[in-house]
């Protein structure tokens, strides 16, 4: 089935009660060529690559709860790609290029919008920062330019740019291929478009070991479901990566804390762009549906538990009403919370594990989201071709024995 | 928010009076030890974190009270802290945790 102009209207006419199912749940085969671990929008995506334009289509994507639960479904979904580091630059801004045609390719409105994201300056170490990363960003072609107050505010018209408040704003900067997606539409829109070229999604499924042969190589997956077959295994868990690691014997520089969002009442419109401010720890944006979509940061202590402590949330809101007084009597409506894995320099590592057929696909921390289709691409290259691709070669896990750091972490000095 | 046992204090306080800081028990090297070990070592010493989904020895710091780091187990699914010692207790063995959780649970 295709969705079009013309399936919209037949479907209208009857109610919009005879859609086809988008995606079968399927029960695991006794052995598939790739099982990818994990039905976030990376995992799926990757299956979706490795059919797609690798050429394995004998793929399950095993999730041991409902496809795009976790993070995908729990984030506040910006988009951007002005990082500081080059490698950085390469991998976020790969998946911006797959961003931007990707309704297209799956055939499924993901809603990416391009409407940018506003990162505003208070401080003079801000408008520093801001300003080199502005330049590092164009050296790397990566779109984002340092605005004035005024210019700020033209975007931003509620904006308040005198200078005699606590935090004023001096400037800011402002990438315009930044945005928002809609994050259960890229999960369910890459789970279509991967079961139509016929990977098995398996949900309800849980992982519960790794199997490995006496040389050390993978085998398959123990799961709920019983043993399920694999030479090639790509784990892309993002709060439970740890813990896949560790039925594989391994060890990993990951840290799981749980990060939580809020959404409010809906209002007319009167956000145009994602606006940020790190030094008061507030981000905001507002969703098609009129709610204002708000990050709060992560709880101090490492958890499991989905869901965090309400002072976060306070301290929060306390920071939007600081920067945007114009929100003060909205009525929050829902907050959640993810398990968000973090590495040492808040960059992911993606790519081969000590363990033979066993990739990984973790660390993406604070900010996955917007690197979707990127790690998805390069996830599957990499279980494709057994080797990394250029783009995700950085990453892997050996830098932490090396040195050879990205390190984000120090570069933007907050949650991303 | 959670209330924690300070082991000092022998009080339960909000957890905004502490601050985490990173799991139990991590022995730095002294200097000599420093200069005999390689990159992988280093590597686990400076990176490597148990991150476990369950009981979890974690160490505390009592900020904005006593001003003193204690430990604690806590279940990192549930949030529970099982318990707090102080600075200077052995990593209590699962036998011992099981213990700790009896008693709770009385
Ligand atoms: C509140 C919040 C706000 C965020 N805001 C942003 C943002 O604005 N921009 C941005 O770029 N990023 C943001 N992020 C980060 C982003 O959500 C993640 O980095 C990204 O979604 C990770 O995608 P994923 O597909 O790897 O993980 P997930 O979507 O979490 O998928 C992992 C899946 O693995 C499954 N799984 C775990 N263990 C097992 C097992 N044993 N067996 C089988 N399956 C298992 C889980 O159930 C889950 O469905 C935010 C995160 C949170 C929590
Ligand atoms: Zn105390």
């Amino acid at each position: 089935m295709k969705f079009s102009a013309r399936s919209l209207f037949a479907n209208a006419l009857s109610g919009h009660e005879n859609w086809p199912e988008q995606f079968p749940n399927k029960e695991p085969k006794k052995e598939y060529d790739v099982v990818i671990v994990g039905a976030g929008g990376h995992g799926l995506g990757a299956a979706y690559y490795l059919a797609s334009k690798y050429g394995i289509t004998n793929v399950a994507v095993v999730e041991k709860g409902w496809l795009g639960g976790g993070n995908t479904g729990r984030n506040t979904t910006i988009i951007r790609s002005n990082y500081l580091f080059d490698e950085s630059a390469r991998i976020y801004d790969h998946a911006l290029d797959l961003w931007d045609g990707l309704s297209q390719e799956l055939n499924y409105n993901v809603m990416y919008s391009k409407r940018g994201v506003l990162m505003l300056a208070h401080n003079v170490h801000d408008v520093q920062s801001f300003k080199r990363h502005v330049h590092a960003n164009r050296l790397n072609g990566v779109d984002n330019v340092w605005l004035s107050p005024e210019e700020c505010q033209k975007i931003v018209p509620f904006l308040d740019i005198s200078q005699n408040r606590r935090y004023p704003v001096m400037g800011g900067a402002f990438q315009q291929r930044g945005g928002v997606a809609r994050h259960d539409s890229v999960a369910w829109g890459y789970a279509r478009g991967a079961s139509k070229l016929g990977v098995d999604i398996i949900q309800n499924c849980k992982v519960i070991g790794i199997r490995r042969g006496a040389d050390g190589a993978v085998e398959g997956v123990e799961t709920e479901k019983g043993f399920i077959g694999a030479k090639k295994i790509g784990v892309s868990t993002a709060g439970n990566s740890s813990v896949l690691m560790e039925m594989a014997g391994l060890r990993f520089p990951l840290e799981s804390y749980p990060l939580q969002a809020l959404v409010s009442e809906p209002v007319k419109p009167i956000v145009p762009c994602v606006i940020m401010s790190n030094a008061v720890h507030a981000y905001i944006s507002q969703s098609d549906k009129g709610e204002l979509v708000i990050g709060a940061g992560t709880d101090q202590y490492t958890s499991y538990s989905q869901r965090g402590a309400l002072h976060i949330v306070e301290h929060t809101i306390m920071s939007i009403c600081e920067i945007f007084p114009i929100f003060r009597r909205m009525r929050m409506l829902r907050n959640w919370g993810g398990i968000v894995d973090v590495t040492p320099d808040r960059s992911p590592i993606l790519g081969k594990t000590p363990v033979q057929g066993l990739y990984v696909n973790c660390g993406w921390g604070t900010g996955g989201f917007k690197a979707t289709p990127g790690a998805a691409d390069m996830l599957a290259y990499t279980i494709a071709h057994d080797a990394p691709h250029k783009i995700n070669a950085p990453y892997n896990l050996d830098r932490f024995v090396g040195g050879r750091l990205i390190d984000e972490a120090a570069a933007a000095a907050v949650a991303h | 928010m959670m209330l924690i046992h300070c082991p000092y204090c022998d009080e339960k306080r909000p957890e905004i009076e502490f601050a985490y800081a990173g799991e139990a028990h991590i022995v730095r090297p002294n200097a000599a030890e420093q200069q005999a070990m390689d990159d992988v070592e280093w590597s686990k010493f400076m990176f490597i974190r148990d991150n476990k989904r369950g009981e979890h020895c974690e160490r505390w710091w009592h900020a904005n009270g006593c001003n003193m780091y204690f430990n604690a187990v806590r279940n990192t699914v549930t949030d529970k802290f099982i318990k707090s010692y102080k600075i200077g207790q052995k990593r209590p063995s699962a036998a011992q945790i099981q213990k700790w959780k009896d008693q709770a649970n009385g």
